[in-house]
């Protein structure tokens, strides 16, 4: 599904302040896979993550989804195959807008966005059943502001708003990072429920090992810009928490 | 009162401005100040065009045309080069200057004797009640335009555009060619007071712009704080606020020139009075952030 080949990045090329952020990766991610980021600050997960969002393009390698070349494409071309929750939740979501036009335009992520009213009382049903599956009492509160909600709240919703529309890839970006314990159980819980319910490939950097050792079926820690352990579902399966602790002793 | 109603007619004619405003501060959280020179260039298309003797409704479309223009200038150096938004605005408004004189020719141009969108149909006698209902549909028709706009799935990613472009972008917007568009039509709607207020006062003039971004701000910012203290989430309402501000703003003018205050200190008053309608929230309702 994914295909990262002898990817570069270079910050700031020829300057003092030149940083290595990946050197040579190689990485392949198969469908359906719910492939787990650690590493520690400055070791390029988040560099690998934004790269494959289009957020930033490569120095040198090529990048593949689902078999295209996406080496150069634009991060608001890749929302074709990858919708993404952000570590900051105001970023994956527009705080002025109401939940129910944060949603329309979810619904939208891979069409063009017209010069049609989308709205209508069947989206608004559709909106209210897929946000009740949340169990979080927010289907009554459509109409209201994205910014009168709390962290997780809104984590949970732009994870919702991910499956609006025909997903593939799901890229998390540390989601529970912001959170409080409690929320971030249920962010974390709901994006594994749709990650298996809909089949998705997934993405998840994270810092937290709890969470790196409960989800996923593929584990890979990265340092200095390299990968440097690449566990698959057996060998993930076999491992326990504790050995995850002493990768970062 | 002719004095007051006029004061109405030309906030009726500045309103299309303060909806411009409200795009490209508001919605796209732009500071743009293209805005005094597309007023006069919308100025300036409309007087030449009135003097070759064409009809109003083609002239509408070039002053529309040409103001989106400027407004697609400031958008590609913003966006394209990577240019502070308020520059890429002082840099296009310099620029016009130029265009617009060498347009005239002449420094004023007056009307006399063309047509004019205020003749175009005869509801009453009196000229100023004609010209009244004449602007109310136009400025209707515009807010309509406007209100749907925004209510389309395009509006809803302009709005999101100005208000998280990290999400806009990862659901599949090109938020450079959304700034683009969105300053076009700023000043689209900025032209289109020219157009309004060059027909108004029988003139264009090279000058007719300075300081005119000062007029839509004040409005806009009227209409936010009553958007902010009544809690209005409605695109409607938030619209006709910005309506009102326009109107409200060239009132309050009207008064105070009303009370003997000398013309020539009419723009420091309006910078003081911008200033108050700014600091009022923050003074009186410190509680609400």
């Amino acid at each position: 599904m994914i295909d990262i080949r002898s990817v570069h990045k270079v910050f700031n090329r020829g300057k003092a302040n030149e940083v290595n952020a990946l050197d040579g990766v190689d990485l392949k991610i198969s469908e359906k896979e719910f492939l787990v980021i650690v590493g520690s600050n400055g070791s390029g997960k988040t560099t690998l993550l934004n790269l494959v969002a289009g957020s930033i393009l490569p120095s040198s390698g090529g990048i593949y989804i689902d078999g295209n070349d996406v080496t150069k494409l634009a991060d608001y071309h890749r929302s074709e195959w990858i919708a993404r929750v952000f570590q900051n939740p105001l970023s994956g979501t527009a705080p002025d807008l109401s939940i129910l036009d944060n949603f329309r335009l979810a619904a939208i992520r891979t069409k063009a966005k017209g010069l049609r009213i989308g709205i209508d009382d069947k989206f608004k049903k559709t909106v209210k059943e897929k946000i009740a599956s949340l169990g979080m009492g927010l289907e009554g509160k459509i109409e209201q502001p994205m910014g009168t909600l709390s962290g997780g709240q809104r984590q949970a919703l732009t994870l919702l708003m991910s499956v609006m529309d025909s997903c593939k890839v799901l890229l998390l970006d540390e989601p529970t990072a912001a959170l409080d314990p409690r929320s971030a159980k249920i962010v974390m819980e709901t994006a594994d429920k749709l990650v298996k319910d809909f089949g998705l490939t997934a993405i998840l950097v994270t810092h937290n090992l709890k969470d790196a050792f409960t989800y996923g079926n593929r584990i890979i820690q990265m340092a200095e810009g390299k990968i440097i352990k690449n566990l698959d579902e057996t060998k993930k399966a076999s491992l326990k928490q504790n050995d995850l602790f002493d990768w970062f002793a | 009162m002719d004095f007051y109603l006029s004061a109405l007619l030309q906030g009726l004619c500045l309103s299309a401005i303060a909806l411009g405003i409200f795009i490209s501060m508001k919605i796209f959280n732009i500071p743009d100040i293209t805005t005094d020179g597309s007023y006069t260039l919308g100025g300036v298309v409309t007087a030449k065009l009135l003097i070759m003797h064409l009809p109003v409704f083609v002239v509408l479309p070039m002053v529309i045309a040409a103001g989106a223009l400027a407004g697609t200038l400031t958008g590609l150096i913003h966006t394209k080069l990577k240019i502070n938004a308020l520059l890429a605005g002082i840099l296009v408004m310099t620029a016009l200057y130029s265009v617009n004189l060498s347009l005239m020719g002449r420094s004023n141009i007056p009307l006399i004797g063309t047509a004019s969108i205020f003749n175009l149909v005869n509801v009453s006698g009196d000229p100023n009640h004609n010209t009244f209902w004449i602007l109310i549909v136009f400025v209707a028709l515009i807010t309509f335009i406007i209100g749907y706009l925004l209510k389309t799935d395009f509006g809803i990613a302009m709005r999101a555009t100005g208000n998280s472009e990290s999400m806009v972008r990862a659901l599949g917007v090109n938020t450079d060619r959304m700034k683009i568009i969105g300053l076009a039509l700023a000043n689209a709607l900025t032209a289109t007071s020219g157009f309004l207020i060059t027909q108004f006062q029988g003139f264009a003039d090279i000058n007719m712009g300075i300081g005119i971004v000062i007029v839509g701000l004040g409005s806009v910012i009227i209409a936010e704080t009553l958007i902010n203290w009544l809690n209005i989430t409605s695109v409607w309402i938030s619209l006709g606020l910005v309506l009102s501000g326009a109107v409200i703003f060239q009132l309050v003018l009207a008064v105070t020139l009303s009370l003997g205050i000398d013309a020539n200190l009419l723009k420091l008053i309006t910078a003081v009075f911008v200033l108050l309608i700014v600091s009022l929230p923050r003074l009186s309702f410190k509680s609400s952030s």
